[in-house]
């Protein structure tokens, strides 16, 4: 079986993002950008279950600038088969990329779709869920553990009140949370190889998706910042300090 | 405007987020509460409903489908129902992330997650970039499809309305999926999300049983909601519904002891709305300080068990 991995290239997470003064944005020009730590998740979840047997090939696709080559070719190096860019210099909106997704589902005919639950960048959570809505299928979002057995994929979901497991008829769509793997690094002739492996070129036009933003940005602007506080010396400064707020116990 | 809003609802009560979801549904126009589950509980979580202020009316619709509100059968239910509505809003709750993408997607809408405030009919502010940056964003569709962020609305009241009480056929159930189990933390403590006072402790905490050895009692003490971040619930001193940040819980509380926590940006997401913070860390430089009330440079294993002592 197949498994289809979108992926997404986003600032890196460790880079802390700053607004752009003119309010239009958040400024990645010049910063770190890297896969979305999520979809790194999901390509290790995908990599994994092709390694362990279970599918015989691992397709990353990403829709974005053509610099999201990138973050194919470390799809590549981590084990991915093969990679389709679907280019565009738009920002593409959650609901646009689901319905891309849906059609070159259509083409590849995957029995499973692993994304990240969400993207670090806009933070939405939405994607996986559209594209199992638009495809008609179920999904297992927040995903800590992923099992195939026959024609049934178990999923465990970290949801507010614990753990939950569900058990969704395949083809399936998962979304990966945070304690799923712990995605391995590329090695050098991992990655050395995955210069050879192919990449499709695509466009959203080619799909016949038509990409239009539904949401207009109005203004991006800094949250307010919290101001540092007093350190205290002791604990009994605290204490007297949380008694002053009001705090008893 | 009239908006539909998904209640969530546990053992025939109404949550307590579903409160502040209502109070930003009602913002944006007249609010009816859709109630799914199943039985006598689904039942009563309606007239719960029925009598939060401000809802105008409650749909309930009672079908074994909906015991567990598996996405492949609620969303089908709400597209069923948003012929007679402008905007369906849920709470950003595990819950409602999980359906209301697929409302949107049925709808041809695009989502608008997490929103902090309502600017104008069509015009919300959200979090993005981990709440480092705030986006106003205006919808050009024609309906509306929203998440709400619970500790950016209070709460509406839960007594005074008396809205009446009309059954919403079932879609019944999809065969996509089925529910195998629940594994729920028990714990008598105040809800994380909406309790007072939080205590949270990092990957200082060592262990699971040192965790609840040096953070439980002065949660009790406090009357507190214990928190966590990622590091420690990945090194396992507690469960995944614990984690307090990007991707765990929003909480902002009146007062967030945070006990070992570094302060990454991913973990402020989470907190730094909390009305006072105090941090306890050995580590002057910690970025914790930097949005810290009140800070405490001390090593955690002598300092906590003190300040538990002389509260
Ligand atoms: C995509 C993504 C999403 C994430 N989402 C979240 C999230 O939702 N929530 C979250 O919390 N994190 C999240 N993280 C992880 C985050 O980046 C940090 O790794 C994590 O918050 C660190 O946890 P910590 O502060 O407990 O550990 P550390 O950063 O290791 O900090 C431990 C602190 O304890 C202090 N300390 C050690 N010993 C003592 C002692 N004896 N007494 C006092 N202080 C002591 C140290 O000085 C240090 O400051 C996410 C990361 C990524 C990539």
């Amino acid at each position: 079986m197949k498994i289809l991995v979108p992926v997404k290239r986003v600032i890196d997470y460790n880079v802390k993002p700053r607004v752009k003064p003119d309010g239009s944005g958040v400024d990645i020009a010049n910063v770190k950008m890297s896969m979305n730590p999520f979809d790194e998740i999901a390509v290790e979840e995908a990599v994994r279950l092709k390694e362990a047997g279970k599918a015989d090939e691992v397709i990353a696709v990403s829709i974005g600038a053509p610099k999201s080559k990138d973050v194919l070719r470390t799809a590549l190096a981590m084990g991915a088969d093969r990679a389709i860019l679907i280019q565009t210099e738009a920002e593409v909106e959650p609901l646009a990329v689901a319905k891309i997704l849906k059609a070159v589902a259509a083409e590849e005919n995957p029995q499973l779709i692993i994304l990240g639950k969400q993207a670090i960048d806009d933070d939405s959570n939405q994607t996986g869920q559209m594209l199992a809505a638009l495809i008609d299928r179920p999904q297992g979002t927040f995903a800590s553990k992923v099992e195939i057995d026959g024609d049934h994929v178990t999923v465990t979901r970290e949801v507010d009140d614990g753990l939950e497991t569900v058990k969704l008829a395949l083809p399936a769509i998962v979304t990966a949370d945070l304690r799923l793997n712990e995605p391995r690094y590329a090695s050098l002739p991992n990655i050395m190889k995955a210069k050879k492996k192919p990449m499709d070129e695509k466009t959203p036009e080619d799909y016949g998706v038509d990409i239009t933003a539904r949401l207009k940005t109005l203004k991006v602007a800094e949250p307010p910042v919290r101001q540092a506080g007093e350190k205290v010396g002791s604990v009994d400064e605290l204490v007297a300090k949380l008694k002053a707020l009001g705090v008893n116990a | 405007m009239t908006v539909l809003v998904l209640v969530e609802h546990e053992a025939g009560a109404v949550k307590d987020v579903t409160l502040s979801t209502v109070t930003a549904a009602a913002k944006i126009g007249a609010v009816h509460a859709l109630v799914a589950g199943e039985g006598d509980e689904a039942s009563k979580a309606a007239d719960a409903a029925a009598r939060i202020a401000g809802v105008e009316k409650v749909l309930l619709a009672s079908d074994a489908a909906y015991a567990k509100m598996l996405p492949e059968n609620v969303a089908p239910l709400i597209t069923g129902l948003m012929d007679g509505y402008d905007a369906f809003v849920a709470s950003a709750t595990s819950n409602g992330k999980n359906i209301a993408p697929r409302v949107a997607a049925k709808l041809d809408v695009m989502q608008i997650s997490d929103i902090l405030s309502v600017e104008g009919e069509k015009t919300f502010t959200r979090p993005i970039y981990a709440g480092n940056a705030i986006a106003t964003v205006e919808s050009s569709d024609a309906k509306l499809v929203i998440t709400v962020r619970g500790t950016a609305f209070d709460k509406a009241e839960a007594e005074g309305g008396s809205a009446a009480i009309e059954n919403a056929s079932a879609e019944g159930d999809s065969g996509l999926s089925s529910f195998v189990g629940l594994e729920a933390s028990e714990s008598e403590r105040p809800d994380l999300t909406s309790a007072k006072i939080v205590v949270s402790g990092g990957r200082a905490l060592k262990d699971a049983e040192t965790f609840e050895q040096v953070i439980t009692p002065l949660a009790d003490k406090l009357g507190a909601a214990v928190g966590a971040s990622r590091a420690a619930v990945d090194a396992g001193y507690i469960s995944n519904d614990y984690q307090v940040g990007q991707t765990g819980k929003i909480v902002a509380p009146e007062l967030y002891i945070a006990v070992g926590i570094s302060g990454a940006i991913q973990h402020l997401a989470g907190m730094k709305d909390s009305k006072v913070i105090v941090a306890i860390n050995k580590d002057e430089d910690a970025p914790i300080f930097q949005i810290a009330d009140i800070g405490l440079v001390a090593d955690l294993f002598e300092a906590v068990p003190e300040l538990t002592g002389k509260l």
